[in-house]
């Protein structure tokens, strides 16, 4: 992890190959890298927008897609109504635009290599997308370590990468997916129709084979903490337990 | 490069110079953690200052609260590029803990220790002459849990990662010694007005 001698992540111009709306609100970018990279899942990238007035804007977003030599990155964007970045992304931004970014950055939030013992994955809304990439590279390797992901979303509709994750769940037994759904009525007997609460990282923990060894959790801060305390109620260790948490 | 189609939200506006390059301007107090957030009650809290792997001197709560109270309101900022303006603070500033020890500079090197296992390392320099206290108060409030209660280091001029939330400790080291974030990815030193945001940056 140590990069003492490592040179500085430089920026890159790259350019937007694709773009897909995900769900309502949010609309995954495919971007090819200039100067392409391997990144390790759970890694981010750093965005920067500049201006004709040489105004820059600068925020970080997670990589969604697995590491692959392809040379392309998927960054999933939710759309925040008061932002400055993501709106330009959803609204004005086509394929073909060119855009700055580094990476990839970060050498905390890491799926485990070797991936052997049970993983807990615990996101919310857009806060799915390291832990796809995660989800992704565990089956790109043919990896088997029992995993279970619990999603929080407001609605079915609003589930990023629903259909994806459903499938995975649906061919792999060591796979568990428990969405929790907190304004409608889940559609399947496995899913949670309430907020995130400790009785149900519990009973996620349950669903695997044994006591997960890495928990990851993405998402505000006040559902970061109430995942975290649920998993240290359900006996997990507060050092296997990393955090992404959305800011400013 | 210019961003086709990007104008911004023109809120950088003029801040006299205070917003540093990349950053933006926020409201609210975002919290990035990197893990669960702990919980220490003020009754267990202790703090230790060390010279190498040796304590000097150990304070509680009492005691801690006892030593000479300094106010700073200051502009903060954010390695994931949010800047917040006139934060104001109140705690013990780390020359008051060093005369209180009766320590001057052992060595040029610091490193932060946390209740939750976090450091940070932060050189003397920075850390001496006023610029750095242990924050007990935020914005004449005890500091919430969320932004690192009972005590944080406070490190205003430095990217908010070496301001460690739930601190105990500060260890006199012989060389600069990378703390966490130090070790995976980011700047030995973090000064944001030179965008020392990752290694070697």
């Amino acid at each position: 992890m140590t990069e003492g001698g490592a040179p500085p992540r430089t920026w890159q111009t790259c350019t937007i190959a694709g773009i897909v709306r995900q769900t309502p609100t949010i609309k995954s970018y495919f971007l090819r890298l200039a100067e392409p990279f391997v990144h390790v899942a759970g890694q981010h990238v750093d965005v920067r927008l500049t201006a004709p007035d040489g105004y820059v804007a600068m925020r970080s977003y997670s990589i969604a897609s697995a590491p692959d030599p392809s040379g392309i990155i998927e960054l999933a964007i939710e759309r925040l109504a008061d932002g400055e970045v993501s709106p330009f992304f959803h609204d004005i931004a086509v394929e073909g635009d060119e855009i700055e970014l580094r990476g990839p950055l970060g050498g905390h939030f890491l799926w485990p290599d070797p991936a052997i013992a049970p993983i807990l994955l615990i996101g919310a809304g857009s806060g799915v997308a390291p832990l796809m990439a995660m989800i992704r590279q565990r089956r790109a390797r043919a990896q088997t370590v029992p995993t279970a992901l619990l999603l929080s979303s407001r609605t079915r509709d609003e589930v990023l990468f629903a259909d994806e994750l459903l499938s995975t769940e649906a061919a792999d037994p060591h796979f568990h997916l428990a969405l929790a759904i907190t304004r409608e009525a889940p559609e399947r007997a496995s899913d949670f129709a309430r907020r995130i609460d400790g009785a149900m990282v519990a009973a996620v923990v349950a669903r695997l084979s044994g006591r997960p060894a890495h928990v990851f959790v993405c998402g505000s801060n006040g559902f970061a903490n109430v995942a975290t305390d649920g998993a240290l109620a359900a006996g997990l260790a507060g050092a296997s337990i990393k955090t992404e948490r959305y800011g400013g | 490069m210019v961003t086709r189609g990007f104008t911004g939200r023109g809120s950088g506006g003029d801040q006299s110079g205070r917003i540093p390059p990349g950053q933006h301007l926020v409201d609210h107090f975002p919290v990035l953690t990197a893990g669960p957030t702990p919980r220490v009650e003020p009754e267990d809290w202790k703090f230790t200052l060390k010279v190498g792997p040796r304590p000097v001197k150990v304070w509680n709560w009492a005691e801690f609260n006892a030593l000479p109270m300094t106010s700073m309101t200051k502009d903060i900022h954010c390695v994931t590029a949010w800047s917040k303006l006139d934060t104001r603070w109140e705690g013990v500033t780390v020359d008051d803990l060093l005369a209180d020890a009766g320590l001057d500079r052992p060595t040029e090197f610091m490193l932060a220790h946390c209740y939750d296992g976090y450091s940070t390392n932060v050189p003397l320099a920075d850390l001496a002459s006023g610029k750095a206290m242990v924050a007990l108060k935020y914005e004449g409030r005890p500091l919430p849990r969320d932004h690192g209660g009972p005590a944080r280091l406070l490190v205003p001029h430095l990217y908010f990662w070496k301001s460690a939330k739930w601190v105990n400790g500060l260890q006199f080291t012989e060389r600069d010694e990378a703390g966490f974030w130090e070790l995976r990815g980011y700047h030995i030193r973090g000064d944001p007005w030179r965008e020392q945001r990752y290694t070697n940056d």
